[in-house]
């Protein structure tokens, strides 16, 4: 068995990415719980449906953020390897 | 790109490919000593600014040519700026919002037609970092400048709230809003276009009629339209926040 050092280096940044991808975790359940409140709201008071949605959902593209630096990270370690070049 | 028909039925079938969603270089041109290349961004940004050119010109020439009984065509273009006026006014207020009407309804026809554009086999130029962090320059640009324009000397009074020590903290957090607007943007739309290139690379042939279209109703036209509306509704968030903030 023979482990050359380009093997070891695709392997280790797979993992890596693998990582990396869990920060969906954190954005996921924030949209979760900003979703979850809209809804509540929304039946609440249905006549203040536009604002309540576009508040929702700027919301959730400002939690998504962080989850999207973490696949950024993952697509980096994947596809451009700026490791082991 | 189905080359297929030479092999065997089982290669066709259960033919597993690369998955395809890198830039191409096109053909390589001279600039100032440096190679630089022509890439499929370029091309689709070229295509999707002409196809914004004749839609409008088309729509000018409706909504202006005088008849008794509007077109179809020209009272969809009506109702459509009228969703964009009422959608600026109501984030922005209706006297300051007139003057980035323009701006943003450019913004948001360009992002959108960019996004939605891996439905017509185009690789979307925003999945390209150089085109979001463009945009995101320029919002940075209009931010900056609406804060210079309407509080004078209070933007510099501002890095320095609420103590002293926060001036680098305040300095980082200006400089962050472009790169958090531009990665999302490129974030969401390199994440489906890679979704759907995993998916028609390495999926066998028969998986690819019909399935994908649930895909591209979702990566394409879903997740485009909604990240075209953030990107302008946080753009007018952050300048009205400069114009107006305390």
């Amino acid at each position: 068995m023979d482990i050359n050092i380009e093997g070891l280096i695709g392997a280790a940044s797979a993992i890596g990415a693998g990582i990396a991808v869990c920060s969906g975790i954190g954005s996921g359940i924030g949209q979760g719980i900003a979703a979850g409140y809209g809804a509540s709201a929304v039946g609440r008071n249905p006549g203040a449906r536009g604002t309540i949605m576009s508040t929702m959902l700027l919301g959730q593209a400002v939690a998504e953020t962080t989850g999207l630096y973490g696949l950024v990270v993952a697509l980096l370690l994947m596809f451009v390897k700026p490791f082991g070049k | 790109m189905q080359n297929g028909f030479a092999l065997g039925i089982d290669a066709i079938l259960f033919e597993e490919k690369q998955p395809d969603f890198y830039i191409k270089e096109l053909f390589p041109i001279n600039f100032f000593g440096n190679t630089v290349y022509i890439t499929t961004t370029h091309v689709c940004t070229l295509i999707i600014v002409a196809v914004i050119m004749i839609l409008t010109l088309a729509a000018r020439a409706s909504v202006l040519k005088k008849s008794a009984k509007p077109s179809l065509f020209a009272t969809g273009v009506e109702m459509v700026i009228g969703l964009l006026i009422s959608f600026v006014d109501s984030t922005m207020g209706s006297k300051p919002g007139k003057k980035y009407i323009n701006y943003i309804g450019t913004l948001f026809l360009f992002v959108f037609l960019s996004n939605i554009s891996g439905l017509f086999g185009l690789r979307p130029p925003t999945a390209d970092y150089g085109t979001t962090l463009c945009i995101a320059l320029i919002t940075f640009v209009m931010i900056q400048y609406a804060a210079i324009r309407y509080k004078k000397l209070g933007m510099i009074k501002d890095l320095f709230q609420p103590v002293f020590i926060f001036f680098p903290i305040n300095v980082i957090s200006e400089f962050a809003t472009p790169v958090s607007l531009s990665l999302r943007l490129f974030g969401n739309v390199i994440a489906g276009t890679v979704m759907m290139a995993l998916y028609y690379g390495l999926m066998p042939l028969w998986t690819k009629f019909g399935i994908p279209s649930a895909l591209h109703v979702y990566f394409d036209l879903f997740s485009g339209a909604i990240q075209a509306y953030v990107f302008c509704m946080l753009t007018m968030v952050f300048v009205s926040d400069k114009r107006d903030g305390k």
